[in-house]
C-alpha cells in the first residue's frame, strides 16, 4: 500500500533536498535525513517486520541510555544489532545489496513515526533514540561519502572568511581547545543552532554567532535532523486521525507503540511488610544499611541538620515512599526529623509535600521515586544542598571519605571507584560498592543459583538497590511482597 | 497612615480568601514587600514566600466574580517541578521571592510602617504603579495583542492563596483586578497558545508555553559561603558588589556573546537581582536552548560536598576570560579587603584546599599560624611569594595561576540560580524597582513603599493637587519609572519596526502573486 498519500506540501522540500529523485526509490546516500516519505508500496508482512527490526534497536539504545552509557558503549552495544537487524553498506562495499537496505531503513523510520507520533512522550523518545542512531551512523561513515551527503543537504551556512579567522585567531582556538586552526575551517550559525556546543563552552560566540569548525559539524548536522525530524512528528501527529480509517494499519501501529518500552525500573508504592511487620517512621533508621550512598546522604544530613532542602526532600521522601512506607507514616517520620520546627510550620510548609508526593494533593500525581538517570542528569546540588549522586556530586576525596564512614575501606574497591568516578561511570561505582558490601550474599546466591540472571543486571534505581540489599540480607523476607519490585508489566508508556 | 482609603473593594464581601486579614494577621516578612525592621531578627530560614497550597480558581457567573479556593488543581502541569514548590528554600524554584514593589534594604524601616498592610498596597496599586508601561513591556506594541493576553499572571493574595492562570486582555482589566484583589504580590508567567482562563477547555496539546523572556535570578543567600559580612536574607552594600559584578559579567557576555539587546535588569527586592531579556530570539526560545544558555553562563557548580566548585577546561574559553578580567579589577577591593575571607587560619585552610602544592601549602600554613588574623590581601600576596621563593621543588607554577583563577572565579563569579532559566514556564516575581543595572545602584537606597506615599503628600502640600502630573512623578519612584519608560519604548520600537518589515515583505510576496 502506499504511505502518506495525502501530504503533497512535503514536496517543496524534496526539490530542493532530492532533485534528482523526489520519490526517493533509488538512495545514492547511505545516510538518510527522512524528509521525504516513501511512496512505493510494501506488504503488510513487511510494514511490520521491518519496523520490529528498528524497534530493536531504538529500544536498545533507549536501555543504553537508561544505564548511563558513554557514546564509545552505546556504539559498542548497538552495532552487532545493526549488523543483524538493520545494515547500511556504504556505496564504496561491494554489497548488492545497498538498494534494499537503504530502503528498509528509510521505510522502517516512516512506519515508526507512525506509531510514534501519538504522544509527546513517544515523540520525544523516538526523536531521542533516532537521533543517537544517526549520530552513530553518521560519525561511523565513510569520510568522502559523508561530505557527499552534507552536499546534497545544501545547509545554509555561512563560512567564516580566512581573514576574519585570523583576526579572530586567539579567541577561535581557546574556545575549541584547538591548538592550530591550521587546515581547519570554520561556520558561522545562529547559536541556538548549536546549542548543545554553546551549553558546553566549545564554540565561540560573537553577537550572537556560533563559530563552529568543520570537526565539530556533526553538532550541526544532529541539530538540522533534530529539528526537522522533531517538526514532521509533529505534521504526522496532526495527520494521524485521517489514518484511523485504515483498520489494517492500527493494530499494528498500537502495537509496535507498546513494544518501544524502556527497561525502566518500577518501584511498587503499596504499604508494604517487611519481615512481617509493617514499616513505620521508626523502621527507617533501621533501614539505612540497605540504602545506596545517595540516600544514605540524606538520610545522615536529615539527622544532623533536622532539616533537609527542598530537593533533598524530594528525592528522600519519594525513596522511602518506594520501599513501602505509607503516607501516614511518612508524615511521621518527616514531623519527627524536622524536630527544631512547630507542628503549625510543619502543617504550613512540609506537610502539603509529602502528601503531594503521595498523589494526594494538586494534580494527584503518583509520582515515582527517582531514577538514577534523574538523579544524575537532573538538578544538581548547590551549596548547602544534600541531593543528588554523591558518586558525581561529590569531590573524589569527600566521596572516597564518606564511604569510610559507611565501612567501605577496602582499597581495591576504593581504587575502582575512583576509576569509575574519573569515568563518569558514577552507576558503576555504585554498583561496585553495592558488589563489595554484598560480597558474601552474592556468593551464596549464586551458588544456590537462585538468582543467576539478577547478578548480571546493573542497578539502576536506588530503591532496586534497596530492595536488592535487603532481599540479600533476609532472604525469604521479600518473597511474594512487592517491595520495590520490578513490575515491567506495568504501564509501559510512562 | 496617611493613605489609608481602602474603599473600593466592591466584591470583597464574596471573596472567602480575599486580604480582610489585620496587619498582623498578614504574612511575615518573606511574604511582605518590606523586610522586617531588624534584620538581624530574621529566623534562620524565612518562611515560605509563595506557597502553593490554594489556587483560587475564578469562575464568572451571573456577572459576578466568584471565587473558590480549592487545592492547586493545575492538572494540565506535567512539569513535577510545578508541584513541588513551595517552602523556604525551593520557593525560587517557580514562585520566587515576590514582591510586585521597589522594596528597600533592611535598614530604615520604622515598625509601623509595613507595606504588608493592605491599605498601603492598595494605594500603592492605585496611584504608583505603572500599569500602562507594564502592558507595553509584556504586549510589545501599542494595540493589546495575544503577547498580553494569553500571558500568565498569578497572584499571592494577602491570604497566601495562590491564584494561578489569570489572564488579562488589556492593562485596564489587569489594573481593575489587582485593586479588586490586591496581592501581597503577583509573578508574570509565559505566553501560552490559548487565554490561560480558557485552559480546562483545551487539550495538552493546544495548551501549552510559547514564549517568556528569558530570566536570571541572582541571590545572595548563594554567595553565604563567600562572603563574610551578612549571610541568609542579610545584606549590606559590601556584598551587594558581588551583585554589581556579576550584573557586569552576564551584560557583557549576554550582549556581546550572545547577541540580545534588551536586557532589564531588576532589584529582586530582597536580596538579589532578576534580568529580563525582552529579545524576541530570548522569548522564543524552547527549554534545550535556555538550558543552553544557563549552562554556558554557569561555572560555580556543587554541592556541599563538592569541594572544589570551578572546574573549567583550558584553554579558558574566550568568555572566561573576559569575565576574569572583569573580576581581577575588583576581587582586591571587594574580596581581599572588604569580605576579608580567609582572616583566621580556619577559614584559610578552605583557601588551602584550593591550591595544588602540598609544599607550597605547608609553607603558607607555617606562615600564618605565626601571624593571627593576617589580612586576606596579605595571605593571597604570600602565594606568589613563597611561590617565588622556592618554597616547593617541584612547583607547576602554570597549575599554581590556573588554581589562583579558579579562586577568583569560586568567590566571585555570578552564582545563579539555573533552575529559574531553564524552563520556559518558570513564573517570576514582576518587576517593579528598576534600576540602572551597574555601578552605582544601591540597594539600601531604594524607597519603601510607605515613603512614596509621604512623598505624595508632601508634593501635594507644596504644590497643590493639580491633576496634571502622574503620582509616581511626584515620588523618587520616577527615575525608576521613567527608566522603565524608556526601556519599553526601545523594546516595542524594535518590535513594530519588525512588525512592519515582515508585513511589508508579505504584500510584497502577494503583490508579486
Amino acid at each position: 500500500m502506499a504511505m502518506y498519500q495525502q501530504q503533497p506540501r512535503r514536496a517543496i522540500d524534496a526539490k530542493r533536498h532530492y532533485a534528482s529523485d523526489p520519490s526517493q526509490s533509488n538512495y545514492p546516500h547511505r545516510l538518510n535525513f527522512y524528509i521525504n516519505p516513501p511512496t512505493v508500496e510494501v506488504t503488510l508482512d513487511q510494514f511490520e517486520q521491518w519496523a520490529i527490526d528498528r524497534l530493536r534497536i531504538l529500544g536498545e539504545i533507549e536501555s543504553c541510555l537508561h544505564r548511563n552509557k558513554s557514546p564509545p558503549e552505546v556504539a559498542a552495544a548497538i552495532g552487532p544489532l545493526l549488523d543483524k537487524f538493520l545494515p547500511l553498506s556504504a556505496n564504496s562495499s561491494k554489497s548488492t545489496k545497498i538498494q534494499e537496505e537503504r530502503r528498509k531503513d528509510h521505510y522502517s523510520h516512516f512506519i515508526l513515526r507512525l506509531a510514534f507520533a501519538r504522544s509527546e512522550d513517544l515523540r520525544r523518545r523516538f526523536s531521542r533514540a533516532e537521533s543517537i542512531l544517526f549520530k552513530l551512523r553518521f560519525t561511523g561513515d565513510d569520510t568522502r561519502e559523508r561530505q557527499m551527503f552534507m552536499e546534497s543537504l545544501d545547509f545554509d551556512w555561512e563560512a567564516v572568511p580566512e581573514d576574519e579567522k585570523r583576526a579572530m585567531k586567539d579567541s577561535l582556538s581557546a574556545a575549541t581547545g584547538m591548538k592550530s586552526l591550521d587546515g581547519e575551517s570554520f561556520f558561522k550559525v545562529d547559536w541556538e543552532r548549536v546549542h548543545d556546543l554553546v551549553e558546553q563552552r566549545r564554540v565561540l560566540l560573537r553577537a550572537g554567532k556560533a563559530y563552529v569548525p568543520v570537526s565539530l559539524q556533526v553538532s550541526l548536522v544532529l541539530a538540522e535532523f533534530i529539528a526537522r525530524l522533531d517538526k514532521s512528528l509533529e505534521l504526522t501527529a496532526r495527520a494521524l486521525p485521517r489514518l484511523d480509517e485504515d483498520d489494517r494499519l492500527i493494530p499494528i501501529l498500537n502495537h509496535l507503540a507498546l513494544g518501544f518500552t524502556a527497561p525502566e525500573y518500577n518501584s511498587s508504592t503499596t504499604p508494604t511488610t517487611l519481615n512481617g511487620t509493617s514499616l513505620t517512621a521508626a523502621s527507617i533508621d533501621g533501614l539505612v544499611q540497605h540504602f545506596p550512598m545517595c540516600m544514605r546522604h540524606l538520610h545522615t544530613s536529615l539527622r544532623r541538620d533536622k532539616h533537609l532542602k527542598h530537593f533533598g526532600r524530594l528525592q528522600y521522601n519519594l525513596f522511602i515512599k518506594g520501599i513501602g512506607l505509607s503516607v501516614e507514616e511518612a508524615l511521621v517520620f518527616w514531623r519527627t526529623s524536622f524536630s527544631l520546627i512547630t507542628d503549625e510550620t510543619f502543617q504550613k510548609q512540609y506537610r502539603y509535600n509529602v502528601r503531594h508526593a503521595y498523589g494526594l494533593e494538586g494534580t494527584r500525581r503518583n509520582y515515582k521515586p527517582l531514577s538514577c538517570q534523574q538523579i544524575l542528569t537532573e538538578r544538581s546540588p548547590h551549596s548547602s544542598e544534600a541531593h543528588g549522586c554523591p558518586y558525581r556530586h561529590f569531590s573524589v576525596d569527600n566521596l572516597i571519605a564518606s564511604l569510610g564512614t559507611t565501612g567501605v575501606s577496602d582499597r581495591d574497591v576504593l581504587k575502582g571507584v575512583r576509576a569509575d568516578v574519573e569515568g563518569q561511570k558514577f552507576h558503576i561505582a555504585c554498583n561496585r560498592v553495592f558488589e563489595h558490601v554484598h560480597a558474601r550474599e552474592l556468593k551464596r546466591e549464586k551458588e544456590n543459583e537462585s538468582g543467576s540472571a539478577r547478578l548480571q543486571e546493573t542497578i539502576i534505581h536506588p530503591n532496586e538497590y534497596f530492595s536488592r540489599s535487603f532481599g540479600l540480607k533476609n532472604p525469604g523476607a521479600l518473597e511474594g511482597q512487592s517491595v520495590g519490585g520490578a513490575d515491567p508489566g506495568a504501564d509501559p508508556m510512562m | 497612615m496617611p493613605h489609608s482609603s481602602v474603599g473600593s473593594l466592591e466584591e470583597d464581601t464574596e471573596i472567602p480568601d480575599a486580604p480582610q486579614s489585620s496587619p498582623e494577621e498578614s504574612p511575615s516578612d518573606a511574604g511582605s514587600p518590606l523586610p522586617k525592621t531588624e534584620p538581624q531578627s530574621d529566623p534562620i530560614e524565612p518562611p515560605p514566600t509563595a506557597r502553593v497550597k490554594k489556587e483560587v480558581k475564578e469562575e464568572r457567573g451571573n456577572g459576578k466574580a466568584e471565587l473558590e479556593a480549592l487545592f492547586a488543581d493545575d492538572d494540565e502541569d506535567d512539569d513535577e517541578d510545578e508541584d513541588f514548590i513551595g517552602d523556604d528554600d525551593g520557593a525560587d524554584l517557580l514562585a520566587s521571592e515576590v514582591k510586585v514593589v521597589p522594596s528597600p534594604g533592611p535598614i530604615d524601616v520604622k515598625p509601623s510602617s509595613r507595606a504588608a498592610e493592605p491599605e498601603v498596597m492598595f494605594t500603592f496599586y492605585q496611584r504608583l504603579f505603572p500599569f500602562r508601561y507594564l502592558f507595553q513591556w509584556l504586549n510589545h506594541s501599542p494595540i493589546p495583542t495575544n503577547d498580553f493576553g494569553h500571558r500568565e499572571f498569578a497572584f499571592t493574595l494577602q491570604s497566601e492563596a495562590y491564584m494561578r492562570y489569570q489572564s488579562f486582555p488589556t492593562f485596564e482589566t489587569l489594573r481593575k483586578d489587582i485593586l479588586r484583589l490586591n496581592p501581597s504580590r503577583f509573578e508574570i508567567g509565559p505566553v501560552y497558545t490559548a487565554n490561560p482562563r480558557d485552559r480546562k477547555m483545551l487539550s495538552k496539546a493546544a495548551f501549552r508555553p510559547l514564549a517568556k523572556e528569558l530570566v536570571f535570578d541572582i541571590d545572595l543567600t548563594d554567595y553565604d559561603e563567600v562572603r563574610t559580612c551578612c549571610d541568609k536574607a542579610n545584606i549590606c552594600i559590601k556584598c551587594w558588589q558581588f551583585i554589581t559584578v556579576a550584573i557586569r559579567i552576564l551584560d557583557t557576555a549576554l550582549r556581546d556573546d550572545l547577541g540580545f539587546k534588551h536586557i532589564l535588569w531588576v532589584y529582586s527586592g530582597r536580596r538579589g537581582a532578576h534580568a529580563w531579556v525582552c529579545d524576541k530570539r530570548a522569548r522564543v526560545m524552547d527549554d534545550s536552548k535556555r538550558r543552553a544558555v544557563a549552562s554556558y553562563l554557569e561555572v560555580v557548580k556543587g554541592g556541599s560536598q563538592a569541594g572544589k566548585k570551578v572546574n573549567v577546561k583550558r584553554p579558558l574559553h574566550p568568555h572566561l576570560v573576559r569575565s576574569l578580567d572583569i573580576l581581577r579589577e575588583r576581587f582586591e577591593p571587594d574580596i581581599l579587603r572588604d569580605q576579608n575571607p580567609w582572616r583566621d587560619i580556619k577559614a584559610a585552610e578552605r583557601l588551602l584546599t584550593l591550591l595544588p602544592d602540598r609544599a607550597l601549602n605547608d609553607a603558607l600554613r607555617k606562615k600564618w599560624e605565626s601571624d593571627d588574623n593576617r589580612a586576606s590581601v596579605s595571605k593571597w600576596a604570600d602565594i606568589d611569594r613563597l611561590a617565588s621563593s622556592g618554597a616547593s621543588e617541584n612547583l607547576n607554577t602554570a597549575l599554581l595561576r590556573e588554581c589562583k583563577q579558579d579562586v577568583v572565579l569560586e568567590y566571585m563569579y555570578p552564582r545563579l540560580d539555573v533552575e529559574v532559566s531553564k524552563h520556559l514556564n518558570h513564573l517570576l516575581k514582576s518587576p517593579f524597582c528598576v534600576h540602572p543595572g551597574t555601578e552605582d545602584f544601591d540597594p539600601m537606597a531604594v524607597p519603601t513603599v510607605t515613603e512614596l506615599l509621604t512623598e505624595i503628600d508632601v508634593w501635594e502640600k507644596e504644590n497643590g493637587n493639580s491633576g496634571r502630573v502622574h503620582d509616581y512623578e511626584k515620588t523618587s519612584l520616577k527615575p525608576y519609572v521613567d527608566l522603565f519608560r524608556t526601556f519599553v519604548n526601545g523594546l516595542v520600537d524594535e518590535e513594530t519596526k519588525i512588525k512592519r518589515e515582515r508585513d511589508g515583505d508579505e504584500k510584497g510576496n502577494s503583490m508579486e502573486l
